[in-house]
């Protein structure tokens, strides 16, 4: 049914709409005012935040590391300070004139400045572009007075990372670097992206990167939705990372590692009585210096090319078969199992086993136990192992460290092989055979060492008791259990050990050049190829024996024990000079050195001279512009590197006679 | 309302709602000021003049007589129409959409004359239509095509914005002319019914986002979502009373798009907080209901639809507007009457206003009389 519409009727419909209209405009008045309400009442302390957020920038401020201190307390890493010139375009006002007036104060080449130009021209404009870093503190303070005119330079000041001692301690610590995706992967945090930032990469560094880190500073600043910094609201400091101590000694690794020379391998020295290892340098290493700022593309390929693994750490992660280095340790196990030091057998060049017939390297006639050892005659291991049962000499090996983990704070450490019947029947499935034990007996065969390893080898054979090397230094003496030897065999093992050095046995040359210290020790050349390969001694790097050495001294009450391996060095007369001049260096400082600076001078430089002569050789044949040579090392490095403890000791020594390195080893031992 | 101390011709002006209408213009001016960095320039200032210009128009537009504008409502529709088919066609010829004709002194913007002009239009219709068709199809159908070319025409341009509130001041006019109300609820559910497949096929890719990021700010904070994030910030952080004249960070850090503009209001409630905004909300709701007094009031039916229409117009462009910047309608360009700075949604707030004043002196006076008839 249809309404009917009237004039009146229209009007009332009017006045009736007209209220509704009304009645919706108010409330969705009330609506708003009430939605209002809620925003800016209720939900205030929210969008407070939010506001806040919007208009304050936070950037971190990369904090100062911890220093790496070694044994006295002397920096082994350390924070240079950095000179640094940022430009922030959006802040420039008179961008060419502060271009030019800059470019003076810094000695820009016109070539440079007009790279300058190109840079901030496509910088983001509120994004701080580096004009140039690693500047000296004239130049520094010259561009910081001009300052007031000249809007929009900052001068920053920053950190590096130095490592005074450079590849001596290359392996030991590590090196940092500008975190990876990897690692930003790993631990999302924003300050692994802050611009300058730097973390352990490798060794040390990386062990102990939450311990060095310290925590990041930060600069509140007040930004324009582009990132325009409208003024700086205020700055909170970072706090340092905490040092860390080791037990390491700065400049005896310093020594070892520029002792090792133009060879390949490994010095370990440790305290065996408090179990603290003073210097593990590994050669030839990297230098962390170089490393830190970015590894080179031409640096890093050099490395890798290497056939003497640079980049790897052999105190920990280099196993050789430890040779004749054993026998000490195997007679002490003979001893443990009821062997009698005077029984003998007549060594006539080698020892029938079997229907094979295997050969001693000489003819030593009636050998006891001390002269199987001086004179290093392998018969009289054939004889003895196979008496004792090779199953009794692995497990005493295994006691006194071989085959060990130790307990430090490294990233990995090989532990290598000790082998028995057992073993040889779990990795390969085939029964142990006599000729097992003859191979073993000398240290040969399947059996497989770490310097590291012998090193600690070397301090419970010197002490007698369980000594756990320590990489970190602390108040607290530990006091190592007994292993249980009788003070009569330690002494009787001692002092054939001693003969090895001081008597008539294979190393006298390894004796030390001073008046009232004596050095224990035994030597071990380990083959690397068979004979009729390679004599051992000449021929391709690569198929030459092992020379090894493992020592003690004083050997009366030994206070050091370590142990010396150069890869390939062609038997352990490449070794011992090397143990015998750290020995030198660890009682008299200026008389290691002495030696030292002799054969520096014949090898052309420290270890990190003839580094970076290599790294310049190398770029120049691979036709790559070399980056200019670094500043001068800081003042710091006086107080880590070898010469410095002899500058304290004594007065400055004259150079001495040069001591030519053996060509062939004297007095080889298989 | 009559003030016995002014002399007569000032006296009969609308006190009661110039008075805090010059204060809303103020006000916007203040808030318009801070948003230049504390500077007349560029905002204040031409905000200020042009409210003195178009209220000088308005109180010229306030003597009109009756019949001169029941006359003049065809031949204005038409031509707004023809300009809005001028602007498409320069916009096919120019190639590319555009919304106004440059006349050298300044930017016209047909569409935003459409918005009075439609109401107009549909009050001359309803008022001559006999009173005894409302209930039939030529109550609907032509005033469906008024309404329709203009809608059409801008939102080729394309303006939804603009052409929501042709639609919006088209439907208001049918509603107060009477039409049957079932009708209405009909629309309704057509409309719902079509908002899907208007989304689908009628919105251009920019307008569906809007829509999207409506429903969901947060799903895209830092692209259309923007908008709506920062503005509820803006208004969120202010508080009770605000951060301070001239303390606004959200609009001085430029992280709130369009200070001055669309998002005015956030400006203002940045800095004068709560108590700004029902300020604002209170002058708003004076001004409308002065509005729906006056078409209440008014002598006959067609100044009666003029006035309602009128005050929708403005209604419509102050929902709107500050639910978008509340967050509770999607992006859509259109200002707040008399803070935004914008010449264009000025003229009209300001005819809106015009028209209402004089409307309010026909009911004072007998139909017809007129200073300049």
């Amino acid at each position: 049914m249809r309404q009917k519409f009237t004039p009146t009727l229209l009007t009332q419909t009017f006045e009736r709409r007209s209220f509704i209209i009304g009645a919706v405009q108010g409330g969705v008045g009330m609506l708003l005012a009430a939605r209002m309400g809620y925003i800016a009442v209720a939900e205030n302390e929210k969008y407070e935040m939010e506001a806040e957020s919007n208009r304050v920038n936070l950037t971190l401020i990369p904090p100062r590391r911890g220093w790496i201190l070694d044994r006295n307390g002397s920096p082994l890493a350390s924070n240079r300070a950095d000179f640094r010139v940022d430009i922030i375009p959006d802040r420039l006002e008179d961008p060419e004139r502060t271009i030019q007036t800059l470019g003076n104060l810094l000695g820009f080449t016109p070539v440079e400045i007009q790279d300058l130009r190109d840079k901030i021209d496509k910088a983001a404009g509120f994004q701080p572009v580096q004009v140039a870093d690693g500047l000296d503190y004239d130049t520094f303070a010259a561009v910081s007075v001009r300052l007031p005119d000249l809007h929009g330079v900052v001068p920053q000041r920053g950190f590096s990372r130095y490592y005074p001692t450079g590849p001596a301690v290359g392996h030991l610590i590590g090196y940092v670097g500008a975190a990876s995706r990897e690692e930003y992967e790993a631990e999302p945090s924003p300050l692994l992206l802050t611009p300058g930032f730097k973390l352990g990469k490798d060794g040390l560094e990386k062990q102990f990167e939450q311990v060095l880190r310290g925590r990041p500073g930060a600069r509140r600043s007040e930004v324009t939705a582009r990132g325009r910094i409208v003024r700086d609201l205020e700055t909170r400091e970072d706090v340092q990372g905490r040092p860390i101590q080791l037990t390491i000694d700065g400049p005896l690794q310093d020594y070892a590692a520029r002792r090792i020379g133009l060879e390949s391998g490994s010095v370990v020295v440790m305290d065996c009585v408090t179990g603290e290892l003073l210097c593990m340098a590994s050669m030839p290493s990297f230098d962390p210096n170089s490393f830190s700022d970015g590894i080179g593309r031409v640096e890093y390929q050099m490395l890798s090319e290497n056939e003497r693994v640079p980049l790897r750490n052999k105190v920990l992660k280099g196993l050789y078969p430890p040779g004749s280095t054993v026998k000490p340790m195997h007679a002490m196990a003979f001893l443990k199992a009821g062997i009698r030091p005077e029984e003998s057998v007549v060594c006539s060049g080698g020892l029938r086993v079997g229907n094979r017939f295997f050969r001693c390297h000489s003819t030593h006639g009636r050998t006891d136990m001390a002269k199987a050892i001086y004179a290093s005659c392998d018969t009289y291991f054939y004889h003895f192992a196979q008496r004792v049962g090779f199953d009794r000499v692995a497990a005493f090996a295994r006691e006194v460290g071989m085959g060990q983990e130790f307990d430090l704070p490294v990233a990995s450490q090989f532990f290598g092989t000790v082998p028995d019947p057992a073993w040889k029947q779990r990795k390969y499935g085939t029964a142990w055979q006599p000729y097992d034990t003859v191979n073993a007996s000398i240290g040969q065969g399947y059996y497989l060492a770490s310097p590291l390893q012998l090193a600690v080898m070397s301090a419970r054979l010197a002490s007698g008791r369980d000594v756990q090397p320590r990489l970190i230094k602390s108040e607290t003496a530990p006091n190592f259990p007994s292993l249980g030897f009788s003070s009569e065999y330690i002494t009787y093992i001692r002092q054939a050990m001693s003969d090895v050095v001081n008597g008539p046995g294979t190393a006298g040359r390894a004796r030390l050049p001073l008046e009232n210290v004596l050095m224990a020790g035994k030597t071990g050349t380990a083959q690397v190829v068979s004979l009729s390969v390679s004599d051992g001694r000449s021929g391709p790097w690569r198929y030459r024996d092992h020379g090894l050495f493992v020592f003690f001294a004083p050997f009366e009450n030994p206070r050091y024990a370590g142990a010396v391996v150069i890869e390939h060095g062609g038997g352990s007369g490449a070794a011992y000079p090397i143990a015998r001049d750290v020995m030198t260096f660890v009682f008299d400082p200026a008389k290691g050195l002495e030696a030292l600076h002799g054969l520096e001078k014949q090898w052309g430089g420290t270890a990190q001279e003839r580094l970076a002569a290599d790294y310049a050789r190398y770029a120049a044949a691979a036709g790559v512009d070399l980056p200019p040579a670094p500043s001068d090392p800081a003042t710091i490095m006086r107080l880590v590197d070898a010469e410095a403890r002899a500058a304290a000791q004594s007065p400055p020594v004259a150079t001495g006679p040069v001591e030519p390195r053996p060509e062939t080893p004297e007095g080889a031992t298989p | 309302m009559r003030l016995g101390v002014l002399p007569a011709p000032l006296a009969g002006l609308p006190w009661r709602v110039l008075i805090p209408l010059t204060l809303l213009v103020c006000f916007g001016a203040a808030v318009l000021y801070s948003a230049a960095g504390g500077s007349l320039q560029p905002f204040a200032s031409s905000h200020l003049i042009r409210f003195s210009a178009f209220l000088v128009m308005a109180l010229i537009l306030r003597r009109f007589s009756r019949d001169l504008v029941m006359w003049a409502a065809y031949p204005a529709y038409a031509g707004v129409l023809f300009l809005l088919l001028v602007v498409e066609a320069i916009g096919v010829v120019g190639g590319g959409a555009q919304r106004w004709i440059n006349l050298g002194f300044m930017q016209l913007q047909p569409s935003e004359f459409m918005k009075p002009c439609i109401v107009l239009v549909l009050a001359s219709f309803y008022h001559s239509l006999p009173v005894g068709m409302t209930g039939t199809w030529r109550a609907l159908v032509p005033a469906g095509m008024l309404i329709a070319l203009p809608m059409g025409l801008v939102l080729l341009q394309p303006d939804l914005g603009t052409a929501l509130a042709i639609g919006f001041g088209g439907a208001v006019m049918m509603f107060l002319a009477g039409l049957p109300g079932k009708w209405f609820a009909g629309g309704g559910v057509a409309a719902v019914v079509a908002a899907p497949l208007a989304y689908f096929f009628g919105l251009h890719d920019y307008q569906r986002k809007r829509v999207l990021t409506f429903l969901d700010p947060e799903s895209d904070p830092l692209g259309t979502g923007y908008h709506i994030t920062q503005s509820k910030i803006a208004i969120g952080s202010g508080g009770l009373f605000g951060k301070g004249f001239g303390e606004g960070s959200q609009s001085h850090l430029n992280y709130l798009p369009e200070p001055h503009t669309d998002f005015v209001f956030a400006t203002m409630a940045e800095e004068w907080g709560l108590i700004g905004g029902l300020l604002v909300l209170l002058v708003f709701g004076i001004i409308l209901r002065w509005g729906l007094t006056v078409a209440r009031r008014a002598p006959d039916r067609f100044s009666r639809l003029l006035a309602g229409g009128m005050t929708a117009t403005i209604f419509f462009y102050v929902a709107v507007n500050l639910m978008m910047v509340m967050g509770l309608a999607p992006v859509v360009g259109i200002p707040l009457p008399f803070m935004s700075h914008g010449g264009s949604s000025m003229l009209t707030n300001m005819i809106c206003i015009g028209t209402l004043m004089m409307v309010d002196r026909w009911s004072q006076r007998p139909a017809g009389a007129s200073a300049l008839s």
